[in-house]
């Protein structure tokens, strides 16, 4: 019978996960301003325009705003400080 | 999952290709009920008209309409789990079940902590011996590391570096080496879709006292320090981090081989320049390692030779323009350079960076100038700004000198150099004397 041995778990410490909640969604986006976030990734500035374009068709009483970070893959508390404060929701793409 | 917290409801739109990746930030950042929405890959190159075929069409993970599922994202009620989020700990049991050899390496295997090469099983006793080759407490924290900006960081510790050096077969007088890799806070295991890999750089007297090559193959499997010490780096960026899985936390579409090790010790001793450390500030006899970004691409020359000028401007316009060049260069061709009036490695990287010119509509249609650099310029950052407002044919700078690195290694049986993706952007060199 093969000897039997103890080993190292190679892995690392990972943080302990908390719980956040989702934000409360409103019945409809009739009169709401939706932001149209552009993450920056190549060529998703045009696929948000077709979505904008997509909203002014099918849903023209839904305010569209585009808006963009200053960098990709970058935090941009601005930017969130202001979709919190002008926005009532948020499509963010097309990123990873 | 910021605007989320912000209290405005959203949703996040992504290739196919990324939702295993999606679904398991959100669970790990403890909103795994975060609304997702998918359209086929690629997005890049697509007409206008090919992209709203995504929106009028169908989510490939959902399979139900893609506008569908993005309203009711933004819209249906939150239920009890929405609400609460999750929390949870993961656990890392300090030591595994014992068992036998043969399963513990196929448990290694299952659960990518390898990089598919044997490994040694890191016993308690080979630890042990690992770890007499460091002052520090094995609880003592390294650092932490992540294979990308939105995922979370993990913490190493001493004991975590030491078994995965074991595992990578290195020898406890290297540790203090493989601890400055993992407490430069950069992962050898990046999880873009570019397929990065690091390469490192030793300098000082550790080199020698631990038998690094800087001579013959230096970058090559020709060295049992520096082979053994870049593979650790790797193995302990995969384990150290949570993880380097195809599709969940590593996403490079092509991989890469220098993600195997690519670790190897400047010929300071016969370089007319300079050595790297000495130029970032550190003394002559202080042990460091620097870590070098990128790893797309490699290029190749011999010489200088009469046409010099030109092969190094060809070289430097063809490669990544958002990823600066390490040159490793034999000490013949540093030396054939000083002839040349280069008598330093500074002198050179000015040049470089002068003459390698482009013009501006080339420079800009880079993927990722576009992605990475263009909003920096439209924010007025500089030297980008200036760029952004060249005309399309008018010649602009792809290189800062900060961007540009030289090191010399080699054995001298050729005059060779090399240009890897190896941008210095994390100004990563850390001591190696301050985990001795």
């Amino acid at each position: 019978m093969a000897e039997k041995l103890t080993v190292f778990n190679p892995t690392g410490y990972p943080p302990k996960v908390v719980g956040k909640r989702l934000a409360s969604r409103p019945q409809s986006l009739d009169g709401k301003t939706l932001y149209l976030v552009d993450c920056l990734f190549d060529n998703s500035e045009a696929f948000m325009d077709q979505l904008r374009r997509w909203f002014a068709e099918h849903l023209p009483t839904v305010n569209t705003r585009m808006i963009k970070p200053r960098e990709s893959w970058v935090d941009d508390p601005d930017m969130r400080a202001k979709v919190a404060a002008d926005g009532d929701a948020a499509i963010l793409g097309v990123g990873l | 999952m910021g605007l989320e917290q912000a209290g405005v409801p959203s949703v996040a739109l992504h290739t196919h290709v990324f939702a295993r990746l999606a679904q398991s930030v959100a669970r790990a950042n403890g909103m795994p009920r975060t609304r997702q929405a998918y359209v086929p890959q690629p997005i890049v190159d697509l007409s206008p008209d090919q992209l709203r075929g995504y929106i009028d069409g169908t989510d490939p993970i959902s399979r139900r309409p893609f506008m569908q599922g993005v309203i009711e994202a933004l819209t249906k009620p939150l239920d009890e789990d929405d609400l609460k989020g999750l929390t949870f700990e993961r656990s890392t049991p300090r030591l595994l079940d014992r068992d036998t050899e043969d399963n513990l390496q196929q448990l290694f295997i299952s659960n990518n902590w390898t990089d598919f090469l044997p490994i040694i099983l890191p016993t308690e006793e080979r630890v042990a011996a690992m770890l007499k080759g460091t002052s520090h407490s094995p609880d003592k924290v390294v650092g932490r590391l992540r294979p990308t900006s939105f995922r979370e960081f993990w913490e190493l510790t001493v004991e975590k570096v030491a078994v995965n050096a074991v595992m990578a077969g290195a020898k406890p007088e290297y540790l203090p080496v493989i601890l400055a890799h993992a407490a430069s806070g950069v992962t050898a295991r990046s999880s873009s879709t570019t397929s990065l890999a690091m390469t490192s750089v030793v300098n000082g007297p550790i080199r020698n006292e631990i038998g690094m090559s800087s001579g013959i193959g230096a970058m090559g499997p020709y060295n049992h320090a520096n082979v053994t010490i870049g593979r650790a780096y790797n193995l302990l960026s995969v384990n150290g981090q949570g993880g380097s899985v195809p599709g969940d936390t590593y996403m490079g579409t092509l991989g890469n081989a220098y993600n195997y090790s690519a670790t190897f010790a400047e010929a300071e001793e016969r370089s007319p320049w300079q050595p790297f450390h000495v130029q970032k500030g550190f003394k002559p006899s202080d042990s460091t390692v620097s870590i070098f970004f990128g790893g797309r691409y490699t290029a190749s020359g011999f010489g200088p030779r009469a046409t010099w000028k030109e092969k190094m401007i060809r070289c430097l316009t063809s490669i990544d323009h958002n990823q600066g060049p390490l040159l490793v260069m034999d000490p013949i061709v540093a030396r054939l350079f000083v002839d040349l009036g280069f008598d330093s490695k500074e002198k050179l990287i000015d040049w470089c960076a002068e003459n390698a010119q482009m013009p501006a509509r080339d420079y800009w249609d880079d993927q990722w100038v576009q992605t990475l650099t263009h909003p920096l310029a439209v924010a007025g950052v500089e030297p980008f700004a200036s760029k952004l407002k060249a005309k399309p044919e008018e010649m602009v700078k792809l290189f800062e000198p900060e961007d540009i690195s030289i090191v010399v290694a080699g054995g001298e049986t050729q005059g060779a150099w090399r240009m890897i993706g190896g941008a210095y952007r994390n100004k990563a060199t850390v001591s190696v004397d301050a985990w001795r």
